[in-house]
């Protein structure tokens, strides 16, 4: 069956040319969380991809979204339905690592393409990546190392250091304290999904830290940022877009003003791509697009400025294309290392109130061309 | 009596439906629905192990999930230590090997199953549904924060354990096994309940009292199905992290504990073939509604409702008529 | 580790108690009255909190939010309860579990179809925001408001009980289901208002701890399952045992949370330390739980004894 497919891919790409695309739309499957409390930034990553689309003007794809639930094996049957039933040849969007662990192994197994819109895990960075597994937005550690060099280099000396206890949230405390030149003031673990900080922020209170650096993504840090806020301790917080991203910041409102994290991107990232893409997302969608939504924008540019160049029947053509990376990103610059994850410059940016909206403001940049640790485990060339 | 053949006919009429189904998708090349087929025989079997203790014994369990997740998690690291050759707690070697796993992951859940019995099982009635759901929940968050095993990103299994003489990584010989387990302990299931063992479980579900005057221990009995339950829930998770190729907390939310009650209940509590029905009924319309809306789990709960409400005996109930509790 | 750390400590362990409490309550009442397990308790919880951030953002004072989130969880508890709950009375235990287990689904997808996907905003209102001194240490405004109310709620709720006729009633039907209705009180209106009351008490719960914390769609499950273990510890039943329940609960989440981690950290390397630290503190309501039920297999206070 595929190899009938190929044949006749092949062929029609020899009567067309190298730039000839097949006739049928290619299915992509985009496998997120539409429901539970990740719902947020899989609306998100679906409008991100969806508005790329709807922009390009191109029927090259024909996408099918379907919800995880944010539970692997639920993710796992998506998949298989996606390529079994719908003939899908590139999957995206999913949101957490542990459900991509339980997923891309497998599916590229298949010699199925699956593009990362946001979860990048050491492992399929270092030693499992795959020539059909790109990332189009960073490896996991990337926005923390960043946030660590940044401190180092800022004048903090003593940082304070909190994430969830869950791989995710190791990680993210590893890799902030790879590139941080300080001391640590403090170290803290809490529960996955916790609400209530107060215990925590009382022993930050007494740390005598001079930072506090976070990782705690969608509700927990907006709980932890609304208590904080109230608790009278001002050292100032540290932190990265997962934390403070536009998916929690209405919901943080005047709280997490002041905050200052990382990211490739950011709003008012200055480009002439960016001012497009924020623009029509709000006018489409009635609010300021997130990390997330930049990024699955992104991934679609990405998958459609391969389709222009090479059929995705002829895999090493397309994978090739794809890794050529020649697209226009909202976060400026992009090239993919040879673990095909970005190699990019981060910034910092600053939680502002810009005419009555909560929002990130770009400071500077906070490592530029920047690989991952990991690619250097990576077999491929 | 009547009834009892009806019945019969509806079970062998859902066991053939889930061989023939899946049969004539191999041939039509729809590999997908071979997976599903897979699916539903793996769940079926994890609520065959929850309805022992549930539909005959009356005990509410609300965090079985724990021994689903565990079986999952015997698979997966067996599986990972086998792949990097260094024995377990430096003790025992991996093992990819179904025949080896299984046996492992019923005696794992047992285990535990003896444990969180022998202290729930001193309560009864609603405590026990909310002493369940916390010990799951416990051993969940343990799961979580756990890093030697992947915490909450889970255990992947590289390359599905193997069974002599069948190639598990294509769908269907990873069916007839799924289908094979499955039909063996309904087979086991039936004839405990046939056994004095089985009218003792039945007996004290309905009176208590009468079964402790003829000299039998209802703790004890009760105890002894619990575990019997767990083993064979923990072997359906060793089945499922082979179908999904992972293992990882999410197999014992308490979600996943609800969607077991949803299984039996669908299906009729209490009815042999009960979890099999249900099993297929739930991810039929996981399938059918998840692809169509996002908001499907707003008619998967209108549709439980509706059952509980206005359809008892679930499925099988409606087939073959209420059950006649003796 | 100073005195004002532990005092500081043990207060947030009160409040979060507290906290605890008004959700407990409210289950363990449905429960004792009508022997009804309730799943959805925990999305009245949440239904309160939106309410009260839709409310708060609307009138722009959190006060009214308050009153909104309340009544709207009362009221939707209402609803439910002439609509479903009131043919599960008569039903075994399995019932209730799957006809709330629905519930949660349904109320769970029908608030995000309603209010989006994305958390709400909620804020302190102003008159409570900031610290006051406690002498030792500055100490979270809000968070000692939170303290008062559920103190109050719970000399409230005791007052109610012991001192009305309402409370008579309700003292009645916990004895004895079959009596009141003889008595000539009107079992169904009782039921309902009693239902309408627990879920108002999980909808305040809800929108008091909403402004600290995240709105957002399945917030409830988790303090529900917290209410559980409450309930186990204290006795399923009784106002009291939901009280010391959930005293003993939050003290030792928030005490665990903060000493595990120091304890390992005397012989484990620091991130080490901290993650067994809070890998064994998240388990540990649970083992306080398992010996609770070892030495009193019915509660600290069972109601039915």
């Amino acid at each position: 069956m595929r190899l009938r497919q190929t044949l006749v891919a092949s062929v029609a790409a020899m009567t067309l040319g190298a730039g000839a695309v097949s006739a049928d739309p290619v299915t992509v499957g985009l496998i997120t969380t539409l429901s539970g409390g990740g719902a947020g930034i899989g609306a998100d990553i679906r409008d991100g991809f969806q508005l790329a689309l709807t922009l390009s003007g191109s029927d090259a794809i024909r996408l099918v979204v379907e919800d995880d639930g944010q539970r692997p094996e639920q993710a796992v049957q998506i998949a298989d339905r996606m390529i079994q039933s719908e003939r899908a040849e590139i999957l995206t969007g999913i949101i957490f690592s542990n459900l991509a662990m339980a997923v891309v192994p497998s599916v590229v197994a298949q010699d199925i393409f699956y593009v990362s819109a946001n979860a990048g895990p050491s492992a399929l960075a270092g030693a499992g990546c795959s020539p059909f597994y790109f990332n189009a937005a960073w490896q996991n550690d990337m926005l923390h190392e960043a946030s660590g060099a940044y401190a180092g280099a800022n004048g903090m000396t003593n940082t304070f250091i909190l994430a969830p206890n869950y791989p995710a949230g190791t990680d993210a405390l590893t890799g902030f304290k790879r590139r941080y030149t300080g001391t640590i003031a403090g170290e803290i673990y809490t529960q996955l999904g916790q609400t209530d900080y107060a215990a925590e922020i009382a022993q930050i209170r007494a740390s005598g830290a001079d930072s506090v650096f976070i990782f705690l993504p969608g509700g927990m840090g907006i709980s932890f940022m609304r208590q904080y806020s109230q608790s009278g301790v001002d050292i100032p917080v540290i932190s990265t877009a997962f934390t403070v991203g536009q998916d929690n910041l209405p919901a943080m409102g005047e709280a997490a003003l002041g905050v200052i994290n990382s990211g490739q991107w950011a709003p008012d990232t200055d480009n002439e791509a960016n001012r497009t893409f924020v623009a029509a997302f709000r006018e489409a969608f009635g609010r300021t697009p997130s990390i997330y939504a930049s990024q699955s924008y992104d991934t679609a540019n990405l998958i459609l400025s391969a389709l222009a160049v090479a059929d995705v029947g002829q895999r090493e053509a397309f994978r090739d294309a794809l890794r050529a990376a020649d697209f226009t990103s909202v976060r400026g610059d992009f090239v993919f290392g040879n673990n095909q994850h970005p190699i990019q410059d981060v910034y910092m940016r600053q939680v502002v109130n810009v005419d009555g909206e909560i929002t990130n403001r770009t400071l500077g940049l906070a490592i530029e061309d920047y690989q991952d640790v990991f690619a250097a485990q990576c077999a491929m060339e | 009596m009547r009834d009892t053949h009806r019945e019969l006919a509806v079970n062998l009429a859902l066991a053939l439906a889930l061989f023939a189904v899946p049969l004539w998708a191999l041939y039509a090349n729809q590999p997908f629905t071979i997976t599903l087929a897979t699916r539903i025989a793996i769940l079926a079997l994890a609520g065959v192990g929850l309805n022992l203790i549930l539909g005959f014994g009356g005990m509410v369990s609300f965090g079985h999930a724990v021994f689903f997740g565990v079986g999952g998690y015997a698979a997966g690291i067996l599986a990972q230590h086998a792949g990097s050759g260094a024995p377990i707690l430096g003790l025992f070697p991996g093992s990819n090997q179904m025949l080896v796993i299984w046996p492992v992951a019923m005696v794992v859940a047992g285990l535990l199953a003896a444990a969180i019995g022998a202290l729930s099982l001193r309560t009864e009635g609603i405590f026990f549904i909310m002493i369940t759901l916390a010990f799951a929940q416990m051993v969940y968050y343990f799961a979580i924060s756990w890093p030697a095993y992947g915490g909450e990103d889970g255990l992947p299994i590289l390359m599905r354990n193997r069974f002599p003489g069948l190639n598990t990584m294509r769908p269907w010989p990873l069916f007839l096994i799924a289908f094979g387990v499955l039909m063996v302990m309904l087979a086991l299931v039936a004839m405990l309940r046939a056994s004095r063992f089985g009218a003792a479980l039945m007996a004290i579900r309905q009176n208590p009292v009468r079964v402790e005057a003829v000299g039998i221990s209802p703790y004890g009995v009760k105890l002894v199905a619990f575990v019997i339950s767990g083993m064979i829930t923990g072997l359906a998770g060793a089945l499922m992290a082979d179908l999904t190729r992972f293992a990882s907390p999410a197999m014992m939310a308490w979600t996943m504990s609800g969607e077991l009650i949803v299984i039996i209940i669908l299906g009729g509590t209490g009815r042999l073939f009960g979890p099999v029905a249900g099993a297929a009924i739930l991810v039929g319309f996981e399938v059918t509604f998840g692809g169509m809306t996002e908001h499907w789990k707003l008619w998967l709960g209108l549709v439980l409702l509706a059952v509980v409400l206005f359809a008892r005996g679930g499925f099988i109930g409606f087939l073959a008529g209420r059950e006649r509790l003796g | 580790m100073t005195l004002a750390l532990i005092v500081e400590q043990m207060l947030n362990g009160v409040q979060f108690g507290l906290m605890l409490f008004l959700m407990s309550a409210g289950l363990t009442l449905v429960f004792g009255v009508m022997g009804l397990i309730n799943l959805a308790h925990g999305s009245l919880y949440m239904l309160g909190a939106f309410f009260c951030a839709a409310g708060a953002a609307w009138t722009g004072n959190f006060w009214l939010g308050l009153v909104a989130g309340t009544a709207a969880a009362a009221a939707a508890g209402a609803l439910i309860e002439v609509s479903v709950i009131r043919r599960l009375y008569t039903r075994d235990h399995l019932d209730q579990v799957l006809a709330t287990f629905a519930l949660i689904l349904i109320l769970s997808e029908g608030t995000k179809m309603v209010f989006g996907p994305f958390p709400l905003y909620l804020n302190i209102p102003a008159g409570l925001s900031g610290t006051v001194n406690l002498g030792l240490m500055p100490y979270s405004l809000y968070r000692l408001a939170l303290i008062g109310f559920g103190l109050a709620v719970a000399i409230g709720l005791w007052l109610l009980i012991a001192r009305t006729r309402l409370g008579i009633r309700i003292r009645a039907g916990e004895n004895d289901r079959e009596m009141i209705g003889a008595l000539g009180v009107n079992i169904r209106a009782l039921y309902t208002l009693v239902f309408a009351l627990g879920a108002a008490l999980a909808g305040l719960a809800g929108a008091l701890v909403g402004a600290l914390q995240s709105v957002q769609v399945g917030m409830g499950e988790p303090v529900l399952i917290l209410a559980f273990v409450v309930i186990v510890i204290g006795g399923i039943g009784s106002i009291k045992g939901a009280m010391v329940g959930a005293l003993i609960v939050g003290i030792i989440d928030t005490m665990g949370r903060f000493l595990l981690p120091r304890i390992f950290a005397t012989f484990l390397e620091a991130s080490q330390a901290s993650g067994l630290g809070a890998a064994l503190a998240s388990m540990l309501i649970y083992v306080v739980m398992a010996l609770v039920l070892i030495l009193r297999p019915k509660g600290l206070f069972p109601a039915h004894a």
